[in-house]
This record gives C-alpha cells, sequence and structure tokens, in this order.
C-alpha cells in the first residue's frame, strides 16, 4: 500500500501523457509529453514548432502552466492522495485501520483518475475545436460541416498531413501500478484478517 | 605471340562463363568475371532516405569553394562557400559574411582552393575541422564540421601561390602552407632577372588552438627561392618532422617547363619543425613587417570581423642548425607522401618514370654520421643512395600523389599515362594498375592522410573528362572515380561529376561528424547586435542617410513587411532575424534591384544586406526559400520617395 501510493510520486517527475505528431516533413516527429504540473515539448522547441503549425488551422497556442487551474490543482491532488495513501498504508499495517481503507482509497482514486480523464478530453475538445475564425485555412469535412483537430484522447488519429498517436506516459504507468499494487494489498490485507 | 593466342582463348572462355552465368545469376557474381557480371551498381547504391558511409571534402579548384560528398554514392551533398563569393547563400554578400574575404589586397571574392585536410588527435581524424588553402591570394580557411561553415581565414604574407599546403600535423598543433612561387621578401621593385639568389621561398607554419581552432602564424620559414610543390607532415615515428616537395631548384624565371626541367634531382626539403618550435619559443626568430588578414567568424554573432595584422615571425634556416636538410628526389616532383607508419617518404617525380622512396630511418642515420653531398644556401643536402629506401620500377609515366590503404599497399596516380597503380610498400612490387578518365591529379583514401586510413574505396580525382558525360559545350566538367580496394585488383565502381577541380579531397567516416551537425542556432543564443528576438523591437531608423530595418521572419510573414519613409539615396540596411526553432527552415531574402544578391538564413540567425534604392516607387521584398504552404505569401513592400521627400518612417505588419 505505502509502495503503491508511493509511485504516484512518480508523477512530479515523469510525464502523464504523450501525444506525438509525425508528418512527411516530420522524420523526427513533434511530441508534447503531458505532466500534472503542465505541458513541455519532448524536445526543445516542439512546443513552438507545433503551436507555429497550428497557427495555419487558427489553434491556440498550448497553455502554458500559468494558463490552467489544472496544472496547480493535479500536484496538490496528488500530493494529498500520495499522503492518504501512506498514512492508511502505516496504520493498516499496524492493525490500526481495516483493510477495506485500502479500496477505499483506490476507489477514490480511481474517481479521480476519470476525472482526470474527463477534464483532459473537455480540454482537447476545446482545443481542437475553438478555432480562431481568421484562420488560415478552414477546412470542411466530407459533409460541409467545419473541420475540427480534436487529437484522439487514447490512440492514433489521422489529422490532415499528420499522425497523431496519444498514449499513456511513464507517469501514467506508475499510477496504474501503484493503484495495482493498492489492490494486491487489499487482497492481502483480506486474507490475513481471515488468517486472524 | 603463343601466350596472346593464350590469352584469346581464356577471354572466349571467360566470355562463354560469364554467358551461361548471366541467364542464371545475373548479380550475385562480384569477382573476377568481368564488367556484366559485377554488381558495381549495388555497391554504390544508396536507398531512397539511407544515409552515405563518408563525408568527402573535395576541393572546389577554381571555384574556390568546397563540394562535400557522399561516398560511395557520390552524391553532392552541399557547396560550402569558402573563397568565393556564394550568391546562393549571401556568403560574402552579407555585410556579417563580407570580412571573411577581406585581404591585405582588398576584398577579393574569388581563389583557387586546393588540398582539404581534416583534424587529427595523435594521428587519426577527428572529425572537427577541415582546413583548406585559397592559392592565388595565399590564404587559409578553417571550416568547422559543426556548423558547416567557413569559421576562419588567415592571409599568408611573403607567399605567392600557396600550393604546398594546408596540410596538417598529426595533433593539428600546425596546418603548413608552403609558397609555390618564390618571391622577393620584403616585397620591392628589381628586376625578374635577378630572381636567382634574391628571391625567398616562404614556408609558414599556423598554430591552431586545440580548443577553439584558432589559427596564428608561428613561424616562416624563409628558404632559397625554389619551388614548393606539395607538402606532408611526418607521423607516428617522423612526428616533428615535415617533408616539401621542391621543383625549379635550377631558379629559373621564364619558360619554366625548360629550363626548370633541366636538374636530373630535384629535392625533397626535410625540416625538423620541432626544432624550429623550440628555438622560436626561446626568443629566436626575427620579427619582420608583413600585412595580413586575420578573418574570423564567431558563432555566436554570426558575424566575421577582419584584423589587419602587421608583423610575421621569419626564421632563416641557416640560423637553426639541424633543423632543415635536402633529400635529392628525381625530376621535379610533385607530390610527396609518407606513409601511415611515418618511415616512408614518397617522392612523386613528375617527370621520370620511376617512384622514388626515401627511409626516415636511414635519412636520421645520414644526418647523424653527417653523409652529405654538398649543401645549397647551407643547408646541408643528403646522399641519394644512403637514404634511398627502395624505388617503384617504370610503374607508369608521370606519377603525382600517393595514398596508402593502411595494409601495406600504396596507391599512385599518374596522370600522363591515365591510371592508379596499386604497389607493396617495402618490397616495391607493382600488384595493380587500373585507368582513370582522364588525367588523374590526387587520389584519396579516406584517412589515407592519417595513420590510420579506412582502405575501403579510392577516389580518383580527374582533370579532364572528354567523351565521359554528355557533352556541354566546350567547357566541361571535371570528375571523380571510385574504386573499391577491398580486393586484390582495385575495382571501378562509379564515376561522377565534381564542382570545379577537384584537386585533393579527404573523407572520414560519417559516424564521426553527421551527429555533431548543428540542426538550428538557438535563439537564445543570438548574441548579434542588431538581432531582433523580440517582437517588441522591430523597428526603422534613421541615421542621416542610413535606414536600419530591424526585422523578424517567420512561416510566413516578414515583420514588418510594409515600410514608409526610405528615400531615394539612402542606404538601406536589412537586419533579418529568422525566429523560426525548427530543422531545415531557412527563410530567404531578395529585394528588387539589390546590386548584391539574396540572403538565406537559417533558423535562430541574423543577417545583413544592404539595398540602396535608385528609383522612386514601391519596391517588393520576398522570400527566397520555399518555407512554407503560404510561401507565396511571404512578401512585403517598401515605400520609396525622391530624396527631399519630408515622409516620415512608418513600419507595420497586419494593420488595415
Amino acid at each position: 500500500m505505502i509502495i503503491g501510493s508511493l509511485l504516484l510520486l512518480g508523477l512530479f517527475k515523469f510525464p502523464l501523457w504523450n501525444i506525438v505528431l509525425g508528418a512527411p516533413q516530420y522524420p523526427d516527429p513533434l511530441g508534447m509529453d503531458i505532466y500534472i504540473q503542465g505541458i513541455q515539448g519532448v524536445e526543445e522547441f516542439d512546443i513552438q514548432n507545433i503551436d507555429g503549425l497550428n497557427h495555419y488551422i487558427g489553434m491556440k497556442t498550448i497553455p502554458k502552466a500559468e494558463d490552467m487551474w489544472e496544472f496547480e490543482v493535479f500536484p496538490l491532488v496528488i500530493g494529498i492522495m500520495v499522503a492518504l495513501g501512506v498514512i492508511i498504508g502505516i496504520l493498516g499495517f499496524f492493525g490500526k485501520v481495516s483493510y477495506k481503507w485500502f479500496l477505499g482509497w483506490f476507489v477514490v482514486m480511481s474517481i479521480l483518475g476519470i476525472m482526470g480523464m474527463y477534464d483532459f478530453n473537455l480540454w482537447l475538445i476545446e482545443y481542437g475545436t475553438d478555432l480562431d475564425p481568421k484562420a488560415i485555412m478552414k477546412l470542411e469535412n466530407l459533409d460541409g460541416t467545419p473541420m475540427t483537430y480534436k487529437p484522439p484522447l487514447l490512440g492514433y488519429q489521422k489529422m490532415l498531413n499528420f499522425d497523431v498517436d496519444s498514449w499513456p506516459a511513464t507517469g501514467a504507468y506508475m499510477i496504474f501500478a501503484g493503484m495495482l499494487l493498492t489492490v494486491v494489498a487489499f487482497f492481502v490485507g483480506k486474507k490475513e484478517w481471515k488468517s486472524k | 605471340m603463343k601466350k596472346s593466342i593464350n590469352i584469346l582463348f581464356f577471354l572466349v572462355i571467360a566470355a562463354g562463363l560469364v554467358g551461361c552465368n548471366n541467364g542464371n545469376d545475373k548479380r550475385s557474381s562480384s569477382k573476377g568475371q568481368g564488367g556484366l557480371a559485377t554488381n558495381a551498381a549495388e555497391r554504390v547504391y544508396v536507398a531512397p532516405g539511407e544515409h552515405d558511409e563518408f563525408y568527402a571534402f573535395m576541393s572546389g579548384g577554381f571555384s574556390g569553394q568546397l563540394g562535400v560528398y557522399g561516398l560511395p554514392s557520390g552524391r553532392l551533398l552541399k557547396v560550402l562557400p569558402v573563397f568565393s563569393q556564394n550568391p546562393e547563400s549571401g556568403y560574402g554578400y552579407t555585410e556579417e559574411t563580407k570580412p571573411m574575404l577581406n585581404t591585405s589586397y582588398g576584398f577579393v571574392p574569388w581563389d583557387d582552393s586546393h588540398h582539404p585536410d581534416i583534424s587529427q588527435t595523435t594521428g587519426k581524424l577527428d572529425g572537427r575541422w577541415v582546413f583548406i588553402n585559397g592559392n592565388n591570394t595565399p590564404r587559409i580557411a578553417r571550416i568547422d564540421l559543426k556548423n558547416f561553415e567557413t569559421e576562419e581565414i588567415i592571409e599568408i604574407p611573403n607567399s605567392a601561390g600557396n600550393h604546398s599546403s594546408s596540410f596538417i600535423t598529426e595533433n593539428t598543433e600546425y596546418v603548413v602552407a608552403g609558397t609555390r612561387f618564390s618571391v622577393p621578401v620584403p616585397q620591392k621593385d628589381m628586376s625578374i632577372k635577378d630572381y636567382k639568389g634574391n628571391f625567398k621561398g616562404a614556408l609558414t607554419f599556423i598554430s591552431v588552438d586545440p580548443d577553439s581552432g584558432r589559427m596564428g602564424i608561428k613561424f616562416q620559414l624563409m628558404m632559397p627561392g625554389f619551388n614548393y610543390d606539395l607538402s606532408h607532415p611526418g607521423r607516428d615515428k617522423s612526428h616533428g618532422w615535415f617533408f616539401f616537395t621542391t621543383y625549379n631548384t635550377e631558379e629559373a624565371h621564364t619558360l619554366l617547363e625548360v629550363n626548370a626541367s633541366q636538374n636530373d634531382k630535384d629535392f625533397i626539403a626535410a625540416v625538423n619543425w620541432k626544432k624550429i618550435e623550440e628555438y622560436v619559443n626561446n626568443g629566436g626568430g626575427k620579427k619582420v613587417p608583413a600585412k595580413y588578414a586575420h578573418n574570423v567568424r564567431d558563432e555566436h554573432t554570426h558575424t566575421a570581423t577582419s584584423t589587419m595584422l602587421d608583423e610575421v615571425l621569419t626564421v632563416n634556416p641557416m640560423d637553426v642548425p639541424g633543423a632543415v636538410y635536402f633529400l635529392p628526389t628525381p625530376k621535379s616532383p610533385h607530390g610527396c607522401d609518407v606513409d601511415p607508419t611515418g618511415e616512408y617518404i614518397i617522392g612523386n617525380g613528375k617527370l621520370s618514370a620511376d617512384l622514388t622512396v626515401h627511409s626516415f630511418t636511414k635519412m636520421l642515420d645520414a644526418i647523424e654520421n653527417e653523409k652529405f653531398d654538398g649543401e645549397a644556401y647551407g643547408i646541408p643536402i643528403l646522399n641519394f643512395e644512403d637514404i634511398l629506401a627502395g624505388v617503384v620500377k617504370q610503374p607508369g609515366l608521370g606519377p603525382l600523389h600517393t595514398e596508402f590503404d593502411g595494409k601495406g599497399n600504396a596507391y599512385t596516380t599518374f596522370f600522363i599515362s591515365s591510371e592508379v597503380v596499386k604497389w607493396k610498400v617495402g618490397t616495391w612490387e607493382v600488384l595493380d594498375r587500373q585507368p582513370v578518365f582522364y588525367s588523374v591529379g590526387h587520389g584519396m583514401i579516406p584517412g589515407g592522410n592519417s595513420r590510420e586510413p579506412f582502405g575501403k574505396y579510392f577516389v580518383a580525382l580527374n582533370k579532364i573528362t572528354k567523351d565521359r558525360y554528355l557533352p556541354t559545350g566546350p567547357e566541361l566538367t571535371q570528375s571523380a572515380q571510385l574504386f573499391d580496394i577491398t580486393g586484390d585488383k582495385m575495382e571501378l565502381l562509379l564515376d561522377f561529376p565534381t564542382i570545379g577541380e577537384p584537386h585533393y579531397a579527404a573523407a572520414i567516416p560519417a559516424e564521426m561528424v553527421a551527429p555533431n551537425s548543428r540542426k538550428i542556432y538557438k535563439l537564445s543564443e543570438n548574441k548579434h547586435k542588431h538581432a531582433v528576438i523580440q517582437d517588441s523591437d522591430v523597428r526603422v531608423e534613421r541615421d542621416g542617410k542610413e535606414v536600419h530595418i530591424y526585422m523578424n521572419m517567420i512561416r510566413s510573414h516578414f515583420n514588418p513587411d510594409n515600410i514608409e519613409g526610405v528615400k531615394v539615396g539612402d542606404k538601406v540596411y536589412f537586419h533579418i532575424t529568422n525566429h523560426e526553432q525548427d530543422f531545415d527552415v531557412p527563410h530567404g531574402f531578395a529585394v528588387i534591384g539589390a546590386n548584391t544578391a539574396e540572403m538565406l538564413i537559417v533558423p535562430g540567425k541574423t543577417e545583413t544586406l544592404v539595398w540602396e534604392p535608385k528609383q522612386v516607387g514601391v519596391w517588393p521584398f520576398y522570400c527566397t526559400d520555399f518555407c512554407s504552404a503560404l510561401h507565396q505569401e511571404m512578401q512585403g513592400y517598401v515605400r520609396v520617395s525622391p530624396a527631399d521627400s519630408d515622409i516620415e518612417l512608418s513600419w507595420g505588419l497586419g494593420e488595415d
């Protein structure tokens, strides 16, 4: 349980999500790493170059850390969850709280995770659809509706000349592993409780 | 006669074999079955998107530039401007690069580039810099292999026809520049007929800073008035010595083709530069007035500055006993080449039918035992027989230059008989010969000038092509020919045209250079004094008749793109910063009627072009490099008003 929740600390070091844009002219694809504290380019100038390309289709520039409340709240939430997890773990270890608290932590974390994903998706929708009316290129779908550019939440999508891949990154895998460990802790705790 | 019938019979059989073979397995056989059965095309084919194995830097000859090629494909990757203006990039036209071509004779926009050499550490290529000589107005350039730009040019005073250059010692301690013409030193008004005994030949040792690469003339050795043709450093055991071929030891001043070909033997001058360095470090030598330019490009300001220097340290060889000896070498030797072990010094006597090989060990022994055969201007001449290691007998006609493969073989080019001959170092036996098309000058093996050659390919650098390519009027291209030298016999794989005349070349495994190649200049490191990093710094200023436009550019606009208030008679400076920080997104800048060229600005750089509008009107400028889908929209106007107009300067972008 303790290890599981401590794994969440990895989020402060490793990106949660990674979006990569490749195109014929970009044999070295452009990429952005989404951290809980902000968005960074995979290479030094990737964000600037993505913004440069996006200005053709009228997208807003990629938000800086201070532009989004999420980047202040997320680290706080993760910090609290880590602290809670460690406290529950220690108390559980000494038998002060029930193993059920482990599951409780897991459920709360899952809800927060889903909320986070939902929020992320909302942001992607806004980013991909709220386009400058004076955009240089205003493209339409075959049915005549204006083309939008929401990157996929998870997976691959072809967007104009770009191949866009959006996948969880190291930080996300650390959350998954951490959450899995807490479930393991729950069952171990349950077994020990039964054997008492 | 019988023998030739046998050979004919054999050929018929062999042809039969090839014929049969063709039906089944056309491409697999690589050896010994004639042209049809080789897979030469496969061995030089670099598939689309793949990279070559070697960079080859080939002198651009009378173009003054340096050609960068890939081997084995022979593809031209870049023409790197060095000694000549290059309107394609603006080199030598922009305010930043004009100082690179400054000399004591003023601005010299052209030269004749000859012998590139790649920097070395402990006798091995290190891939940091390429040095090349300008022959006509004596100069040495240093090209940085991170930026692929000419970073420094130093002029060589007291020299004329800077030909026995630019060869480097095995730790790049020195780049050496020898004069081809002897001249009066200092220059003066005198009769040409008084040449003999009065002219001097300067051999210049230019020190290279091991960190920055910065060059400075350490000393000039003032030799007798011969012609110094080519040179080569000793390496490994002979490190510390330098060897120069001479011709015209007759000291003729007219009709040299006859008068300089009379002596049976000319010399290779062996110079113990370590000894002279010590002498100089201890205060030896004489400072004499000499005017020469030293031009340096700063990596952070992208701007060259030219400094005029006014004295040079000269050394009289007589003042340093034991520093210089003459090795008698038959018949006007051209190339002077030292094998990778440093033991053998090959004199390619261009009017001789034989190749003379001197032994470094025997040379030291002869010096120690004073086995001299007279002297010339006080410099001891060693006895030919005492230092001779061997003779390659009758290998061909007109030997010019020898390279080594690091496996004990040497490859000598023959201009007159138009061939390359492979021979064994030590036994001096000829192993193979292959014709070249036509009249080869130098040959080159990657790393062939070092202790550790990469003996996979030999490149013949040919002077004449005649019928080898589609004709292009009376003026034809020169060429290079690529041989595979991994087998017992050399095998011609490829024949490709080159820019200018490829006198000499140097090649290096791509993996030693490519990973360091710069992609962009970082804007955050741009220290150009006229850079416009923030859009708020965009402006136009007037200073008397000078107008300075501080502009930036990014896909797909100039900022500003409308400028008014310029007047006829103004001198307009466009200082433009490329704001891109993406790989391979240069923008060009051209303005109508500019008496210069365009300028091509790579990401993160600032460059300046001067424009002097002569007519009233509204004049356009545009981006010349197809940068983006909106490249055609990347344009602007300058309004030029009459000289007495009182329209104020104004500028803008995106305003209605």
